[in-house]
C-alpha cells in the first residue's frame, strides 16, 4: 500500500468503520476477521469433538450399546472432516490473520476483501457438511479418505460434503494467495526475509504447500463426482479404470496436507520457547532450512499411505527410503528447539507448558511415523489402532495443543486481559493427561491386531479401549475449562500491557493490547 | 555378567508381552507363525529400540534443562543461537542410523515380494461382508462368514473365546508349503490380513493382487478385514487352519464331496418346509444384515422385504424363463448395491431363500409360492 493511500485513510479514519452485525459480514480487518476464524475454529472442534464422545462411549466396552455400525461409520468420518477442515486447519487461518500483519509491521493483508470472502466461505461449506446429517441416507461414512468405490456407493451426502470440500479449498487457495502476497510486498523497511518472525516463515511455506495441494484434492474430488454421476471409469476397473488411482491423487494432497497442519504449529512452537526461556531461537537459518526441506519432501512420499495396496517394489523401496528421510529435517527442529531452552532462564507460564509438551509429545508421534515408515512394519499396522494413536499424537498433541498454546499467549494481545493462569494451567495438566491416558493405548491395541474404523472388537481388545474411553471422556470435559478460560478472558481480567511477557520480541508487542483497529498504519523501521 | 543379565531379562519381558490371541494388555506384535512375520517382528524391535533410546536421550537434555535453567533457581539466560558443528552432526547422525535401518527392511520387502515357487495357489475375493475362497487347483470353492452370533453382538448372550473373530467356514492350509495367495474383491476394496503371518493385501475389485505364506507351525490364526468397506467391516473376520499336510489332503477331499452332494440339491423335488427352513438359515447369514432379520430393510438404502412387490409378485413369465426385476433375477444378478448371488450360493441355498422370503417374513406369495433348485439351476 502506497502512503498516499496511507495518508488518505489517517484522513477519513473512524467515520466509515461500521458497527453491529455488518462489521463482520463486511469486515475487511484481518483482526476480525482472524477471530472469526478462531471462534469458527473453537465451534467446530466442540462439535466433532462430541462425534469422538460418541466414538469413545461405543467402544468403551465389545458389543454393540449405543450406535449401530453404519452410524459409528458416519461418526468416524465426521470427526475427521471436520476436525481437519473446521477446526485444525482454520484455526491456523485465523493466527496467520490476526499475526502476520502485526509481525511484518504491515497495517492489513494484501488483500483485505479477498480476506473477507475466505473467511465466509467457510460457512456455506460448514453447513453443507452438517446438513447432510439429515439427508436421506446419512451423513458420508465412507472415511475421511472417501476411497471409491465404497464412497460411489454412499447418497446424497457424499456429493454434498464434495461440494462443501471444494469451497473449502478455495477459501484456503485465496487465503494462501493472500498470505503470500502480504509476506513478499507489505514487510516494514528493514525486515529482511531472514529477518523475520519463523511463525511467518512457516505460514509463508505453509500457503505454498496449499496452493500447490488443495487442486489436486478438487481434481480427486471432481473424478470422484463425475464416477458417480457422469458415466466417467476414474475409479472403476469394468470401465478401464483403477480405484487405486483415487488412492494415488488423494494422497498426493493428503500428505503435504498434515504437513499444512503441522508447520503453523511449529511457528507458533518456535515464537513461544524462546520467549519463555529469554533466548534466541536456536539455528534460526537451520529452521528456515529444515521447514523448506519438509515442505518439498512432503510431496515426494504420498504413497506410505498405500503401503498394502500391492504397488511394486520399486515403488516400495523409494517412498519408504523417501519417508524415513523426512525424519532427520524434522528431527532437526526439535534438537534446535531443546537447544533453545538449553541454558536458558525458563518460566512455565501456560503458553509454555504446552510448547514443552508439544516437543515432547509430538516427538514421540514422529517416532511411532518412523515406526510405520519401515515398510513391513507398516504391513501389521497400517489400518489398525497404531495408525490412530501416531496421527492423534502429531495432530492433538503436535497441532491441537500448539494452538491452545498459541491461544494462551496471544490473548493478552488479542484482548487487553491476562487470562486466569491457574485456570489455563489446570487446563493444560487435564488436557495433557486425559490425552495420553486415550491415545497411548492405542499403540498397544494396534500392535495386538485390533484394525481401524470397526465399532465393535475382540475380547482380547476390551481393556486398552475401556481406558482409552475414560481418558477420551476426561478429555473432552477438560475443554470446556478451556471455553471458560477464553470467555473470561475476554470479558476481563487482569490489564495486559502491550508486552505482557518479559522475554517476548517481536513487532506485535510494540503495540498496545488490545490492539487497536488498524495498526501500524505508518510501518516501523526495523534494525 | 550385567549384559548377559540385561538381555535376557529383556527377551523374557518380550515373551511375556507377545502372549497368545487372548493375551490382554498385550504390547506387542503376536508371536510370528512364518519366517516373514519373524522378520517383521525382528524389525519392529530394533527400530523401537533405536526410537526408545533417541527419545530417552533427547529428553534428558529437555528435562535437565527445564529443572536447571530455571529463572526461579536464578539461572541467567545465556544469548547463544547457533552453533554449526554441533548442528552438522545431529543433522549426519540421525541420517546414518536410518541409512542402516533402510538395509534389513529392504531385504524383507524383496523376501515378500517374492511369490515365485510356489506349491499351492487360493485365490481370495472379498466381498461386502465375506470372504470367498477357491482352491484353484482343486475345484474347492466356498464362502467364509462371520458365525459369532446377532445375540453376542446386542449383548443378549455371553461373549464366547473368539467373538468376531470365528467363521463358518475357515480357510485350511498345510504347514510348510509356501501357498501363493490371489486377493481381489467383488464391490468395494477390502483387505485380507493375518497378524501371525505378517500378510495384509488390499483386495481391489477388478485387480488380482499377490501375496504368499508359508505357516511354521500348525494352529488356528485369526485376523480382520483391514480396509474399510462399508457397515460390516468389523464383522468379516478371516480364520486360517494351518494343518499337517494328510490332514489338509483329508480335508479338501470333504470339500469336493459337500460340493457335489450341494449340487445335487437340483436334482430331486423339496418340500415347503425343507425350503423354508433352509432359507432362513440363509437368509440370517447373508440377508439380514441389510434387510434385517424380520425384513423391514432400511429404506431408502435397503428396500424392506415384507410386502416387497418382488418377494409377492410373478417371477416366470407365460415362456417359463424368469421375468426382469423378477425375485430369481433380483438374486442372481443383483441390482445396483445388491449384489448378484449367483456365485456365491448354490441352488438350493438360491431357492431355499427365495422360498422363506415370498412364504414368512410377513409375506403369503400366492403366485410361483414356492422355487425348486432345478428351477435355479436352470435359470442360470
Amino acid at each position: 500500500m502506497s502512503t498516499a493511500v496511507l495518508a488518505h485513510d489517517d484522513e477519513h479514519h473512524g467515520h466509515s468503520q461500521p458497527t453491529g452485525i455488518m462489521r463482520w459480514i463486511a469486515s475487511t480487518n484481518h483482526k476480525d476477521i482472524g477471530t472469526m476464524y478462531l471462534w469458527f475454529s473453537l465451534t467446530m472442534f466442540m462439535f466433532a469433538g462430541a462425534m469422538a464422545m460418541g466414538i469413545r462411549a461405543e467402544l468403551f466396552q465389545p458389543g454393540l450399546q449405543f450406535i449401530e455400525p453404519l452410524q459409528f461409520n458416519r461418526l468416524t468420518t465426521l470427526h475427521g472432516l471436520i476436525m481437519i477442515f473446521g477446526a485444525i486447519m482454520p484455526a491456523f487461518v485465523g493466527f496467520a490473520n490476526w499475526q502476520v500483519p502485526l509481525m511484518i509491521g504491515a497495517p492489513d493483508m494484501a488483500f483485505p476483501r479477498l480476506n473477507n470472502m475466505s473467511f465466509w466461505l467457510l460457512i456455506p461449506a460448514a453447513i453443507l457438511l452438517i446438513a447432510s446429517i439429515f439427508v436421506p441416507g446419512g451423513a458420508v461414512a465412507g472415511g475421511w479418505t472417501m476411497y471409491p468405490p465404497l464412497s460411489i456407493q454412499g447418497g446424497m451426502s457424499v456429493d454434498m460434503s464434495i461440494l462443501a470440500l471444494h469451497i473449502m479449498g478455495v477459501s484456503s487457495i485465496v487465503g494462501s494467495i493472500n498470505i503470500i502476497t502480504t509476506i513478499f510486498n507489505m514487510r516494514a523497511p528493514g525486515m529482511t526475509l531472514m529477518k523475520m518472525p519463523m511463525f511467518v516463515w512457516t505460514w509463508l511455506i505453509t500457503a505454498y504447500l496449499l496452493i500447490a495441494a488443495m487442486p489436486v484434492l478438487a481434481g480427486a474430488l471432481t473424478m470422484l463426482i463425475t464416477d458417480r454421476h457422469f458415466g466417467t471409469s476414474f475409479f472403476n476397473a469394468a470401465g478401464g479404470g483403477d480405484p487405486v488411482l483415487f488412492q494415488h491423487v488423494f494422497w498426493f494432497f493428503g500428505h503435504p496436507e498434515v504437513y499444512i497442519m503441522i508447520l503453523p504449529a511449529f511457528g507458533i512452537i518456535s515464537t513461544i520457547i524462546p520467549t519463555f526461556s529469554r533466548k534466541p531461537l536456536f539455528g534460526y537459518a537451520s529452521m528456515v532450512y529444515a521447514t523448506a526441506a519438509i515442505a518439498i519432501l512432503s510431496f515426494v512420499v504420498w504413497a506410505h499411505h498405500m503401503f498394502t495396496t500391492g504397488m511394486p517394489v520399486a515403488g516400495q523401496l523409494f517412498f519408504m527410503y523417501s519417508t524415513m528421510l523426512i525424519a532427520v529435517p524434522t528431527g532437526v527442529k526439535v534438537f534446535n528447539w531443546v537447544a533453545t531452552m538449553w541454558r536458558g532462564s525458563m518460566t512455565f507460564e501456560t503458553p509454555m507448558l504446552f510448547s514443552i509438551a508439544v516437543v515432547f509429545l509430538f516427538t514421540l508421534g514422529g517416532l511411532s511415523g518412523l515406526v510405520l515408515s519401515i515398510l513391513p512394519v507398516d504391513i501389521q499396522l497400517q489400518d489398525t489402532y497404531y495408525v490412530v494413536a501416531h496421527f492423534h499424537y502429531v495432530l492433538f498433541s503436535g497441532s491441537a495443543m500448539a494452538i491452545m498454546g498459541g491461544v494462551y499467549y496471544w490473548l493478552p494481545k488479542w484482548t487487553g486481559h491476562m487470562y486466569d493462569e491457574k485456570l489455563g494451567k489446570l487446563h493444560f495438566w487435564m488436557t495433557t493427561i486425559a490425552f495420553n491416558i486415550t491415545f497411548f493405548p492405542m499403540h498397544f491395541t494396534g500392535l495386538a491386531g485390533m484394525p481401524r474404523r470397526i465399532p465393535d472388537y475382540a475380547l482380547q481388545f476390551a481393556e486398552f479401549n475401556k481406558i482409552s474411553s475414560l481418558g477420551a471422556f476426561a478429555l473432552g470435559l477438560s475443554q470446556l475449562l478451556f471455553i471458560y478460560v477464553v470467555v473470561k478472558c475476554i470479558h476481563g481480567g487482569a490489564k495486559a500491557g502491550a508486552s505482557p511477557w518479559e522475554g517476548a520480541h517481536g513487532l506485535e508487542w510494540t503495540v498496545a493490547s488490545p490492539a487497536p483497529f488498524h495498526t501500524f498504519e505508518t510501518p516501523p523501521i526495523v534494525k | 555378567m550385567n549384559k548377559r543379565i540385561i538381555l535376557s531379562l529383556g527377551s523374557a519381558l518380550m515373551s511375556l508381552v507377545s502372549g497368545g490371541a487372548n493375551a490382554e494388555y498385550a504390547l506387542n506384535l503376536r508371536a510370528p507363525a512364518t519366517e516373514i512375520a519373524g522378520q517383521i517382528y525382528d524389525l519392529h524391535m530394533i527400530i523401537l529400540w533405536v526410537c526408545a533410546i533417541i527419545f530417552v536421550l533427547v529428553f534428558s537434555f529437555m528435562f535437565y534443562s527445564i529443572f536447571k535453567h530455571r529463572q526461579s533457581v536464578g539461572h541467567e539466560a545465556a544469548q547463544f543461537h547457533e552453533n554449526h558443528v554441533v548442528e552438522i552432526v545431529w543433522t549426519i547422525i540421525p541420517a546414518v542410523i536410518l541409512i542402516a535401518m533402510a538395509f534389513p527392511a529392504t531385504k524383507t520387502i524383496f523376501a515378500m515380494k517374492d511369490t515365485s515357487a510356489a506349491d499351492m495357489s487360493v485365490k481370495i475375493t472379498g466381498m461386502q461382508w465375506k470372504w470367498q475362497y477357491d482352491y484353484l487347483d482343486q475345484g474347492v470353492q466356498f464362502i467364509s462368514t462371520l458365525s459369532t452370533p446377532e445375540d453376542q453382538i446386542h449383548n443378549k448372550a455371553e461373549k464366547g473365546e473368539n467373538y468376531l473373530l470365528e467363521v463358518d467356514n475357515p480357510m485350511v492350509v498345510p504347514i510348510n508349503k509356501k501357498v501363493r495367495l490371489l486377493i481381489t474383491a467383488k464391490d468395494v476394496i477390502h483387505a485380507w490380513w493375518i497378524p501371525e503371518f505378517g500378510v495384509k493385501q488390499d483386495a481391489i475389485p477388478g485387480f488380482i493382487k499377490e501375496a504368499w505364506i508359508k505357516v511354521d507351525k500348525p494352529g488356528v490364526y485369526r485376523g480382520q478385514c483391514a480396509e474399510l468397506c462399508g457397515q460390516a467391516h468389523g464383522y468379516m473376520p478371516i480364520v486360517v487352519e494351518a494343518v499337517e499336510e494328510e490332514k489338509y489332503n483329508i480335508w479338501v477331499a470333504s470339500q469336493k464331496e459337500a460340493a457335489a452332494l450341494a449340487n445335487a440339491g437340483a436334482d430331486r423335488e423339496w418340500t415347503k418346509d425343507e425350503l423354508i427352513a433352509g432359507g432362513k438359515v440363509v437368509y440370517e447369514k447373508n440377508c439380514a444384515v441389510c434387510h434385517q432379520a424380520n425384513g423391514a430393510g432400511m429404506p431408502p438404502a435397503f428396500p424392506a422385504i415384507s410386502g416387497s412387490k418382488i418377494a409377492l409378485g410373478a417371477i416366470f413369465g407365460p415362456d417359463g424363463k424368469y421375468l426382469p426385476d423378477s425375485h430369481i433375477d433380483r438374486l442372481l444378478n443383483g441390482k445396483g448395491v445388491m449384489p448378484s448371488w449367483k456365485a456365491i450360493l448354490n441352488d438350493v441355498e438360491i431357492a431355499s431363500v427365495i422360498t422363506y422370503t415370498r412364504q414368512a417374513l410377513g409375506n403369503s406369495a400366492v403366485v410361483d409360492s414356492i422355487v425348486q433348485p432345478a428351477q435355479i439351476k436352470a435359470s442360470r
